[in-house]
């Protein structure tokens, strides 16, 4: 009897304490999603009456449902282009989506080359090249002028690339697109393309797997995963004309030299930026917030950790091998929280 | 007295008519009816899904969706012919190889192995079918691929005139995913082949053995006979395994787009791209696409069943049955 008396009044504290919790629906991007747990995670600790729950479905998840109304926010690795911004418009009655990026990604090349265990060398038009299948030799001029000292083979190049739609895709092929005319008009930019030649693997895990056992063969990874795991990857030459290998400061460098040029939307691609330092295949990755939010419970929630995102949160990139955003993106995105509604 | 026992005998009329009504029989009756129109709901209701969920598709590309080989999300036009292409030859592979081997053991196991012997086997190929199949997608990438890499060249220099073996091998293929759905498939060959050659009645061996046939020609040419419809039912199942598989398939097939005259040449198959693609597809008309090829994989899997049918029929007439 005592027993239920206390079921019950355990039942009953519960009940009262329930509804003072904001529950908050997101999903979307998987590449910042090992961040994003940390994030909310941490933030429940600071508010245990907040309760944030993101599924990494993918960034195409993320803007349909988001769009749809299903979620409270999205995330996504590339932009929501100018046609999917106005279906969430009409979807909406006039209420816009806004745009906040959180952290920075970054793409790498990588390879296996029996007997190349250096960082190659690699230029834009060689890129573009082996990915358009018009580079199919390793000894190339372009690939051999690039890496002095290198003994590269004259065999057939392999080129892998990823299967499943994916934002580190849509990195690479906007990187593609604007180093080569040819590249954006015959495939163009997106989460999934029409490859013009290679093999697809599943995940970074199934591209890495397909390289090992493919000798010759070359492909791309997420700088993460590469950083994860020790793989071997090469630099890429920026527009500056330098050679850089990434890293986290590289892919902040590539950031900081686009900030000058950052719309008041965030919507930019950051791919062949500017600047001396910077990685050319990087990227920002955005939160996707609708500038009107009904329920004031949830928007004071969501504006409060989009402040300690930026604030504290920043703090903690750099564990998880995620690069930080610049400070002058930081202050514009800090004003720009006053927009939700 | 009267007026007393007549109210009474009416309600024991109702009861008796509620009892008919209700008998276990008819409740047992309605009970299964319930659950067999279920089934036949969910699969139109699937269908009916499928169906609308594709409408874009399937009134921008019309009929040309099946016989273009165009799959480019970024410019928006899409055809399923290259994953229609990977889907049938991984699946034919797969069965080609799991049917001999198959039925070869489930002929062992019902016919020659000793009864305890059969029965430990035969728990073991049923363990095999519960695998999750990113298992075997994984012994595919690790354990099959290298072995395939050390196989292949000497299968070239033998069969290279054949236009099936030409062509570089990267280790992915088709001829992988069909090799990987084949170890995949036979469990459900073997474990259901095994239940119908055992249950061939008794007298139709001893029949065979006193008119003088050898052990084997028992088993050849009256046993796996009388069974054959059943075996032919545990092909249907390892087909529809073999369509339908993702996981397995896509971690071996090269995810290639193409239709290639070759089995080493990589390949695409319907399953796996819907789940490639899918969380990712930004568009209505890509999402609304790879929608329609599930509705194409609904429309193959009928198609085939109902021609592995008419097979059926075609040589149960010929044997005389």
């Amino acid at each position: 009897m005592k027993k239920i008396a206390l079921l019950l009044s355990a039942g009953a504290l519960w009940a009262a304490v329930a509804p003072a919790e904001t529950l908050i629906n997101g999903a979307g991007a998987t590449f910042p999603y090992p961040m994003y747990s940390k994030w909310f995670n941490e933030y429940k600790k600071i508010h245990p009456d907040i309760q944030i729950n993101y599924q990494s479905r993918g960034s195409g998840a993320g803007i349909a449902q988001v769009t749809a109304g299903t979620i409270d926010f999205g995330a996504s690795d590339g932009p929501m282009n100018d046609l999917q911004i106005k279906e969430f418009e009409d979807k909406h009655m006039g209420t816009t989506i806004l745009h906040f990026p959180t952290v920075l990604g970054a793409d790498v090349p990588t390879y296996n080359i029996p007997g190349v265990n250096v960082s190659l060398n690699f230029t834009a038009e060689a890129l573009a090249g082996i990915f358009l299948g018009k580079i199919t030799k390793w000894n190339d001029p372009e690939l051999v002028k690039a890496n002095p000292g290198v003994k590269l083979p004259s065999a057939d190049i392999i080129v892998v690339h990823r299967a499943d739609g994916s934002g580190t895709t849509y990195i690479w092929t906007d990187y593609l697109s604007k180093v080569s005319k040819e590249w954006e008009t015959k495939v163009g930019r997106g989460t999934s393309v029409k490859w013009p030649v290679g093999l697809g693997g599943q995940g970074n895990e199934g591209v890495t797997g397909q390289i090992k056992q493919s000798p010759n063969s070359i492909g791309y990874v997420e700088l993460i995963y590469a950083l994860q795991n020790k793989m071997l990857y090469g630099k890429v030459k920026n527009p500056a004309g330098e050679f850089v290998q990434a890293d986290l400061a590289s892919v902040t460098a590539a950031a900081a030299g686009a900030a000058k040029a950052m719309p008041d939307d965030f919507r930019i691609s950051i791919t062949n930026a500017p600047g001396k330092t910077a990685y050319p295949v990087s990227s920002f990755t955005w939160l996707l917030i609708p500038a009107k939010i009904a329920d004031p419970a949830k928007k004071k929630a969501i504006v409060d950790f989009l402040g300690w995102m930026l604030k504290d949160g920043q703090t903690m990139t750099e564990a998880l091998s995620y690069a930080p955003l610049p400070k002058e993106v930081v202050a514009k995105e800090t004003k720009a929280i006053a927009k939700i509604k | 007295m009267a007026t007393a026992t007549f109210p009474r005998a009416r309600p024991a009329r109702r009861a008796s008519v509620f009892r008919r009504m209700f008998s276990a029989d008819s409740l047992a009756r309605a009970g299964v009816f319930l659950c067999a129109t279920a089934i036949l709901a969910l699969t139109a209701l699937l269908l009916w899904e499928l169906w609308r969920n594709s409408a874009l598709a399937r009134a921008r590309f019309g009929f040309n969706f099946l016989t273009s080989s165009n799959w480019d999300p970024v410019a928006g036009d899409f055809g399923a012919l290259p994953y229609i292409f990977g889907t049938v030859v991984t699946s034919a592979v797969g069965l080609a190889l799991a049917i001999p081997f198959g039925v070869g053991a489930a002929i062992f196991l019902a016919e020659l192995a000793p009864a305890k012997l059969s029965d430990a086997m035969t728990f073991l190929i049923e363990l095999l079918a519960a695998v999750p199949s990113v298992i075997f997608g994984l012994i595919g990438i690790f354990v099959l691929v290298p072995l395939l890499n050390r196989v292949v060249p000497g299968l070239k220099e033998a069969f290279g005139f054949l236009p099936i073996f030409s062509g570089p091998f990267y280790g992915v293929s088709l001829l992988s995913a069909g090799v990987v759905l084949s170890v995949m498939v036979a469990p459900y060959i073997i474990s259901v082949s095994r239940e119908v050659l055992l249950a061939v009645p008794r007298d139709m061996r001893e029949a065979a053995l006193a008119l003088g046939a050898t052990r084997w020609e028992t088993t050849w040419h009256v046993v796996v006979p009388y069974a054959r419809r059943g075996i032919m039912g545990s092909v249907f199942l390892a087909l529809a395994r073999a369509l339908g598989e993702t996981m397995a398939v896509t971690m071996v097939v090269g995810n290639t787009p193409q239709i290639a005259k070759s089995l080493l040449a990589p390949g695409y198959s319907i399953a796996a791209v819907i789940a490639n693609e899918f969380a990712e597809a930004t568009t209505d008309l890509h999402r609304s696409s790879l929608t329609e090829l599930g509705l194409v994989l609904f429309g193959l899997t009928i198609v085939l069943n109902a021609a592995a049918r008419l097979l059926i029929l075609a040589t149960g007439k010929r044997a005389g049955q």
